[in-house]
């Protein structure tokens, strides 16, 4: 789940770290009545993308009329591909440096990771690729926390004396957020010391991790959308995982692995894959479900169904796509290559109730597909 | 450490639906179940074991060198937490979705604990003629078959075609070590093409990767070390960017983690990369009779 600017700031404010203030607009005339109370003020889209300054998403605004007109362009524009709705009106801050403070999860120390740079602003990635040296990358124990010492340590030997008791109470308390929130990524660029020597987070990027969802109740509302097409939004309400993909061979497979297989050998045979869609795990009672939302796309021209059962069984499997199939009665030819758990019970039901001979090797499944789907696609 | 049929094995969670399904079908295949967990049902049997309140009570009256969890996401931290403390060797977490902040804090139990674990979001681990821990069909003689391949793979559905496409070309296994498709896994890609390197039981590896993070490349570097030939496929080849493909772990983020890479990596380290997993076999093949003669 990733959280724009808007959503993150009160959560941060909420365990310590000082924020500018500001007020969320959806229009012009909401944005300049946001600035008459704000003052001088930046107009920001919220949109969860990075390079929003660099799109023309971020403007300065001296009065509130010049406020209203900014959000009038901005609202309106694409940036990264998110059409941007709304904009944060925030009060302008006098910015003595810019920092860069992040905590992510780190998968080669399967703990958390402080990143720190004093080099904070619009291009601190790259920056951080030309010099390893611009950044410091801080793993610590989860057990123990991000400690003062280890804070202080990190941002230690660059001049940065003068805020150095706040720079560290500031990411003392941006570990406690990201222990909270369930944090993937808990980022601030840029951290400011502003001309009064006062530590502030001028932006926040917030990722929290999908499996916390259900402990994470009171946030998961405040999530962005994700970029969804209608269809797999449709599949994601029923817990499906689906990906539209513009191919014309249908597939359907269980696990994560298999699915991705399936399309590389379809792709691999000269064909296109229409989607990804699993049914392994614990949604392998759902294909029926996953099926009549896979036919809903009028790109298909010829189903794969392709099961190599672990803990799904594939009898379950395919009695779910077989009592789909039968009740929905489609267009097109479906073919099947099936192994593993209940593979002898799934193939006789295939061919029982279907008429149809699944292959043994996975190969010949593909390639039959394949050929199918563009006889079809060039009648 | 690759699972034995004299390896001692606790379930946690034995007395569900899945915990009881597989717990029989493990016990049938010659898996030494010596007890299981619940905390309601503690002080019964169930599928002719004991069930205990917790792994460290079974440590104490049952010793187990494996643990396997049926458990669902959000227990899943204090009953991992539970079994490395009660001594388990290895534990084998097939739990998908578990919060990645108690991910961590289960890793740093294994640590403490001296404890190997498998996953977490793992299919498990198959023993062929001798036993299997998980959710594998390790009882199908169609897919698994006793031999001297070992198979390494992040997907369990994968896992499973490759071990039949080598099974079809009569090229048994010696062990499928299945790694799980989580970000933050306890044991490896690298890890388990060390573990079978070192087993004398195994002559050839075959890796199966995804695409997202570095498990591939990291294990390509393990390969370059290696006399026993390595082939891999990796799946994902035809995946979109930024989209998570069901793992959790497979995503290509920030132009990180993409099949092309991984590819390279692979390849400059010596192991030969199939198109797809039908040519795993016969890859093998070439590279044991070019290590032969």
């Amino acid at each position: 789940m990733n959280f724009e600017e808007h959503a993150a700031k009160p959560l941060l404010a909420k365990c310590g770290i000082k924020v500018p203030e500001s007020k969320l607009a959806h229009d012009p005339v909401e944005a300049g009545r946001a600035a008459e109370m704000i003052g001088p003020c930046v107009v920001k889209a919220q949109v969860p993308t990075g390079k929003r300054g660099k799109a023309g998403g971020i403007k300065l605004a001296a009065s509130a009329d010049e406020a209203s007109s900014h959000a009038e362009k901005i609202i309106g524009m694409e940036i990264g591909g998110w059409p941007v709705e709304k904009v944060l009106i925030e009060a302008q801050t006098k910015i003595d440096r810019e920092l860069y403070a992040a905590i992510v999860n780190d998968s080669a120390t399967k703990g958390p990771m402080l990143l720190f740079s004093q080099m904070g602003g619009m291009d601190v990635e790259e920056a951080a690729e030309k010099d390893p040296n611009a950044m410091r990358r801080v793993p610590f124990s989860i057990i123990d926390g991000l400690t003062e010492e280890v804070a202080r340590e990190a941002v230690a030997g660059l001049g940065l004396d003068a805020v150095e008791d706040q720079l560290v109470s500031t990411l003392v308390n941006l570990y406690k957020a990201y222990r909270a929130l369930d944090a993937e990524l808990l980022e601030i660029n840029p951290l400011v010391i502003t001309a009064d020597n006062q530590v502030v987070a001028l932006d926040c990027k917030l990722t929290v991790d999908d499996g916390a969802a259900p402990r994470q109740e009171a946030i998961v509302p405040l999530a962005a959308p994700e970029k969804r097409t209608e269809l797999e939004a449709k599949a994601a309400a029923e817990g499906l995982k689906y990906i539209e993909l513009g191919g014309s061979v249908g597939v359907i497979a269980n696990g994560a692995g298999l699915t991705m297989t399936t399309m590389d050998v379809i792709s691999h045979y000269g064909g296109q894959p229409a989607n990804f869609l699993e049914v392994g795990g614990e949604a392998y009672t759902k294909a029926k479900t996953a099926l009549s939302i896979l036919l809903e796309n009028p790109n298909i021209k010829s189903l794969l169904v392709n099961f190599c059962g672990a803990f799904a069984r594939t009898d379950v499997m395919a009695e779910g796509v077989v009592s789909a199939w039968q009740e929905l009665d489609p267009d097109i030819p479906i073919f099947f290559t099936i192994h593993g758990t209940g593979e002898d019970e799934a193939i006789a039901l295939v061919k029982e109730r279907l008429g149809v001979e699944p292959f043994d090797l996975m190969d010949d499944a593909v390639k039959a597909a394949v050929t199918a789907a563009n006889e079809r696609a060039s009648v | 450490m690759i699972p034995r049929k004299h390896h001692r094995i606790l379930v946690q969670g034995i007395t569900g639906k899945q915990g009881t399904f597989w717990t029989n079908a493990m016990q049938e295949y010659g898996s030494r179940i010596v007890g299981g967990v619940n905390p309601k049902r503690a002080g019964t049997e169930h599928l002719g074991v004991p069930v205990f309140a917790s792994a460290r009570e079974a440590a104490k009256s049952t010793p187990f060198d494996i643990s396997i969890m049926f458990i669902p996401p959000m227990m899943a931290k204090a009953a991992a937490i539970d079994a490395c403390e009660a001594g388990a060797k290895m534990l084998v977490c097939l739990t998908e979705h578990i919060p990645a902040h108690d991910v961590m804090e289960m890793h740093v139990a294994a640590a403490a604990n001296g404890t190997q674990i498998v996953g977490p979001n793992t299919a498990g681990l198959v023993t062929p003629g001798e036993c299997f821990v998980g959710i594998m069909p390790g009882f199908n003689h169609r897919v698994f078959q006793p031999g001297r391949i070992g198979v390494v793979s992040r997907s369990g559905s994968l896992g499973t075609l490759v071990c039949l496409n080598l099974t079809q070309q009569g090229m048994g296994q010696s062990a499928f070590y299945g790694v799980g498709g989580d970000p933050m896994i306890g044991t490896t890609s690298a890890d388990a093409v060390r573990i079978l390197d070192a087993d004398a039981d195994t002559d050839a590896i075959v890796l199966c990767g995804e695409i997202g993070g570095s498990a591939e490349e990291d294990a390509a570097a393990y390969a370059k070390t290696m006399k026993k030939p390595v082939v891999a496929f990796i799946a994902g080849r035809q995946s979109p960017p930024g989209k998570k493909m069901g793992h959790a772990g497979a995503i290509v983020a920030g132009g990180k983690g993409d099949y092309p890479t991984k590819r390279a990596a692979l390849e400059k380290a010596g192991v030969a990369v199939a198109d797809t997993p039908s040519g795993i076999p016969g890859l093998l093949k070439e590279r044991l009779a070019s290590s032969a003669a």
